[in-house]
């Protein structure tokens, strides 16, 4: 406890360092990029606005020293999630452009519990870490060689079970993607036929 | 083997019977009547083996405890004295005669099989009850009778009337059975024990503390059984029930065991002077009362069924002035003719296709169909009748006798007025008995008009039995009297001079002034067509019977009445006649006084059920229901409204949480 | 730097994820919102790990694990919700939210298949509408 109380009085919030000014202005892109993905109207803007989050995220994380989940931030959900979000948008053929009612009607209420949420979090937290100081001189704690050696001397059952999670995904995606083979033959147009009245 | 080795057997043989048939009647049909009739008959001879070995010297009495009963022992005892001895005799001569009428009777009936084992098991009970020598046992075969009854008499499940019928012969005599009960614990707490001899022995030491009480508590179990005022309103009804089955109950078995326990306990009952002129009142009540309902009854079993509960008035008549010997021998002489009155009825309504008198007044020639049923219902109605030699002139005149000899004080336990009581009562029953006999004899056979239906001929298992059992109606008891005293007390029972000439000379008025009326009447029965008729010329005896009681109260308008105006009976009673067929309305009376303040109470609680307690029941539920009806309007099915809600709630339950944690 | 940053950063950041849910209607938007909830909770963990591991000395690295497997998670989440959004789209013509309503409480008994069957008639209309 003493090495937290030192710690806030030697670093005050108004004199702060050249990494925090950092963090404060990618924080600051950051949240206003998701800010912008949750209310445009144009659906393929989004995703490129959340690439913008998720960039900045990683930037984030190379700023806390925690350099292997910052380049896996950059190649899992900027190379690969936002693309296949984009599939996703173009197969379901969403409009491009602005779509006047990207919003459902449910949007004030959405509000509503978003900003109660957010005022009790930010309070909680920042009521619980005001004095919390992160050092981040010294080895990087993030680095690729430390984050691999705990991943695979601690975490490897874990690591192993997700496999076979990410493989009954996968199997789980294809049976929900494929069609049905009566489906194959008949035009597209009327596809949705059978399986609506399979539905019932 | 030993006489009680024999008496051992005498109940169970026809309990394995009844076992037997009824586990056998569906599997093995070819079974049912050889176990029906010769475990029945074996016990007769046993029983007659039994008496001849008693020979009416000391009883036989063995006893053995199965297992400790508490303060009071109950044990598995005999006790066969006399009446004991020749009763059960009596039992086993009238069940295997019911039994041989039955498998003609009942040749058709799908529930031959249970119908025969309940027969056997009825006929076990009453054995039981006869050789008992412990009350509580007595009272296992006495509540077996009941429920045997029940089935019986609802044999004809099917018709209305014998649903009704059987259901009010268990709850009547059910109703006599509690105080029947209770009775008999008191007894045996005063008296420290179940056993008959000890109870007796308790008696004679006067050491029974309270013997008034006792026997009118016993008394009522005695009335509801053997069906007498106030609970006689049964036995009429039972008449639903298939002949064999009403000549069992009422010859041998059900009715004769109540009578047969007052004899057995008649010392607890002397000692009580209130309970024998109880008994007394109940004696002449139900006597003459009967015997006039008997005269307007249209039914041709009602007039046996009011005749028995007659017959049954002057054996209690004779136990109230305390001589159970002419009591018994009344029993025995009347168990035989009343059995075969019964069977020779249910050969008739089987030939005339009707249980109606006044349907049979119109047939002709009903006596050449069934010559048989003809000649013996013609010796059993004058033993009936007290005509002399016939068994039951003797018996009826040991009972007048013995209440003549009270009335001029000769002995010391019944008082005066009782023998007052029961021998002007037994004199106006004698004239009643006669009429009544001869208004169904003139009836039935004397019918004019058209032709009886012919029903083919008779089997012959149900003609046999009729001579089998005519002999003892006609000779039984100018043999007895003189014999047996010897196995009774030892009273002289031959018939005094005095009551001799009274009694024959009021019967012989009685049957002249009703072939008297019936002479000015019977020509009104051409111009009065009257009567249905269930022709069923394939069908056997049992399902005549069945359509014939189905019958009679849509063809009639009553199940006791028919509005025929050749009716000697109509003529001789005269403005009584409407009140004498309904049972001068006892059961209108019991309806009004017990029945409908039941319905009234039941129908009090259902309105407090259905109205009050609903109510509270339906206001505890209207809260919920409207609540459920506002919260389902909040289901509108889109996911996002259902998150919010939940995420809401949480963001209270984190804020409210963390305010409570850090002692905000 | 103050531990309160990243903290603060991220519960900013779950919420406007939270906000996107629940007021987006194409069901891809939302999928979107939910990345970004995970990454708020990515962040958090990294910075936790961060402090943790020189503060408490903690050489398990719960953390950064656990933000691994977040991320895997999230790529397998997103691959299964795009299947059942590409699905529902087949089945329905559509992938808004809020016209998936089959659990809604009805009031008559034949409203049952008058929902189903406008929902059905207006998604044939937009697909006829796509196709054209």
């Amino acid at each position: 406890m003493t090495a937290f109380t030192t710690a806030a009085e030697t670093h005050g919030f108004l004199s702060p360092t050249g990494v925090e000014i950092a963090f404060l202005l990618v924080g600051l892109v950051t949240f206003g990029a998701a800010l912008v993905t949750v209310t445009t109207r144009q659906l393929v803007h989004a995703a490129l606005w959340l690439v913008v989050t998720l960039g900045g995220l990683a930037v984030e994380y190379l700023l806390l020293t925690a350099e292997f989940i910052a380049w896996v931030q950059v190649l899992i959900y900027v190379g690969s999630v936002v693309v296949l979000l984009l599939f996703g948008l173009m197969l379901t053929r969403a409009p491009i452009g602005r779509s006047p009612d990207a919003d459902s009607g449910n949007r004030w209420a959405a509000l509503t519990v978003a900003v109660a949420a957010a005022a009790a979090l930010v309070w909680v937290v920042v009521d619980a870490f005001r004095t919390t100081w992160i050092d981040l001189d010294g080895p990087a704690a993030g680095s690729t060689e430390a984050t691999g050696a705990s991943l695979f001397q601690n975490w490897v059952l874990p690591f192993e079970a997700l496999s076979v999670l990410l493989l009954a995904a996968l199997v789980g995606a294809i049976v929900l993607s494929r069609k049905a083979k009566a489906d194959a033959s008949t035009p597209s147009g009327a596809d949705t036929r059978p399986d609506t009245e399979g539905t019932r | 083997m030993t006489t009680t080795t024999l008496a051992v057997l005498v109940p169970l043989l026809p309990f394995l019977g009844a076992v037997a048939g009824l586990l056998l009647g569906r599997t093995a049909p070819g079974f049912v009547r050889p176990l029906a009739v010769l475990p029945t008959l074996t016990s007769l001879v046993l029983a007659a083996l039994v008496a001849v070995r008693q020979g009416g010297d000391a009883a036989v009495n063995a006893a053995t405890e199965l297992t400790p009963t508490g303060s009071v022992p109950i044990e598995l005892a005999l006790y066969i004295d006399g009446f004991a001895a020749l009763v059960a005799v009596l039992v086993g001569l009238v069940a295997s005669c019911v039994q041989i009428y039955s498998t003609g009777y009942l040749r058709d009936d799908p529930r031959y099989p249970s119908y025969a084992a309940l027969v056997s098991l009825f006929t076990s009970a009453m054995f039981l009850v006869v050789y008992s020598g412990d009350l509580i046992v007595l009272l296992v075969g006495w509540e077996v009778m009941g429920i045997c009854s029940y089935f019986l008499v609802g044999h004809y499940w099917e018709t209305p009337e014998a649903r009704a019928a059987s259901l009010k012969a268990f709850l009547v005599t059910k109703l006599g059975d509690v105080p029947f009960l209770i009775g008999l614990f008191a007894l045996a707490t005063d008296a420290g024990s179940f056993r008959i001899t000890r109870v007796l022995g308790a008696v004679a030491s006067g050491s029974l503390d309270h013997p008034t009480l006792i026997a009118l508590l016993l008394l009522a179990g005695v009335a509801g059984k053997s069906a007498q005022f106030p609970l006689h309103t049964w036995l009429p009804d039972a008449m639903a029930g298939p002949t064999p089955v009403s000549a069992l109950i009422h010859a041998a078995t059900m009715v004769a065991a109540g009578v047969y326990f007052i004899a057995r306990l008649l010392p607890v009952f002397e000692a009580s002077q209130a309970a024998m002129v109880v008994l007394a009142v109940m004696a002449a009540v139900t006597m003459t009362g009967s015997a006039l309902a008997a005269l307007a009854q249209d039914d041709i079993k009602r007039v046996l069924a009011y005749s028995t509960i007659g017959q049954l008035g002057y054996m209690t008549g004779a136990l109230a002035v305390g001589d159970r010997g002419a009591a018994v021998f009344h029993l025995l002489s009347h168990g035989a003719f009343k059995a075969l009155l019964f069977l020779a009825a249910g050969v008739i309504i089987h030939a005339a296709g009707t249980n109606s008198l006044a349907a049979m007044s119109r047939m002709r020639n009903l006596r050449d169909r069934v010559p048989d049923a003809y000649w013996t219902m013609t010796v059993a109605l004058l033993a009936l009748a007290a005509i002399p030699p016939f068994s039951g002139f003797f018996s009826k005149e040991a009972v007048l006798g013995v209440a003549e000899h009270v009335v001029t004080g000769h002995t010391e336990h019944a008082p005066a007025a009782a023998g007052w009581l029961v021998l002007v009562a037994g004199l106006l029953t004698a004239v009643l008995t006669a009429a009544y006999a001869m208004r169904l004899w003139l009836l039935a056979f004397r019918g004019r008009g058209a032709e009886a239906p012919d029903h083919g001929r008779q089997p012959l298992t149900m003609t046999v039995v009729l001579w089998v059992l005519a002999a003892p109606s006609l000779a039984l008891g100018g043999f007895a009297f003189r014999l047996l005293p010897d196995w009774f007390d030892g009273r002289d029972l031959s018939p005094t001079l005095t009551t001799s000439v009274l009694g024959t000379g009021v019967a012989l008025v009685g049957g002249i002034v009703t072939y008297g009326a019936w002479r000015h009447t019977t020509a009104l029965t051409a111009r009065v067509p009257l009567g249905a008729v269930a022709a069923h010329p394939e069908g056997d005896a049992a399902q005549v019977e069945a359509e014939a009681i189905a019958t009679h109260e849509p063809a009639y308008g009553d199940i006791a009445y028919a509005p025929d105006p050749a009716d000697p009976g109509r003529l001789l009673l005269g403005p009584l006649h409407r009140h004498a067929a309904a049972g001068f309305h006892m059961d209108a009376l019991y309806s009004a006084l017990f029945v409908r303040p039941v319905q009234a109470g039941a129908s009090l609680v259902r309105f407090l059920d259905r109205e009050v307690v609903e109510t509270y029941v339906r206001g505890a539920g209207a809260l919920p229901r409207w609540l459920g009806a506002a919260v389902r309007r909040a289901q509108t099915g889109n996911v996002q409204t259902y998150v919010s809600a939940l995420l809401a709630g949480t963001v209270v339950l984190a804020v409210a949480v963390v305010l409570v944690a850090t002692g905000a | 730097m103050h531990l309160a940053y990243p903290a603060v950063l991220s519960a900013l950041l779950f919420c406007t994820g939270l906000y996107g849910v629940l007021a987006r209607r194409n069901a891809i938007l939302v999928l979107m919102s939910v990345e970004l909830m995970l990454n708020a909770v990515n962040l958090n963990l990294v910075a936790f790990d961060v402090w943790l591991s020189r503060t408490a000395e903690e050489t398990l690295h719960s953390g950064q694990a656990l933000t691994l497997f977040t991320i895997a998670i999230a790529a397998a989440e997103i691959g299964i919700g795009l299947a059942i959004v590409l699905a529902v789209h087949r089945n329905r013509g559509t992938a808004d939210i809020d016209k998936l309503r089959d659990t809604a409480e009805r009031h008559d008994p034949d409203g049952t298949d008058h929902d189903a069957l406008t929902a059905e008639q207006s998604g044939e209309a937009q697909k006829a509408e796509a196709t054209a």
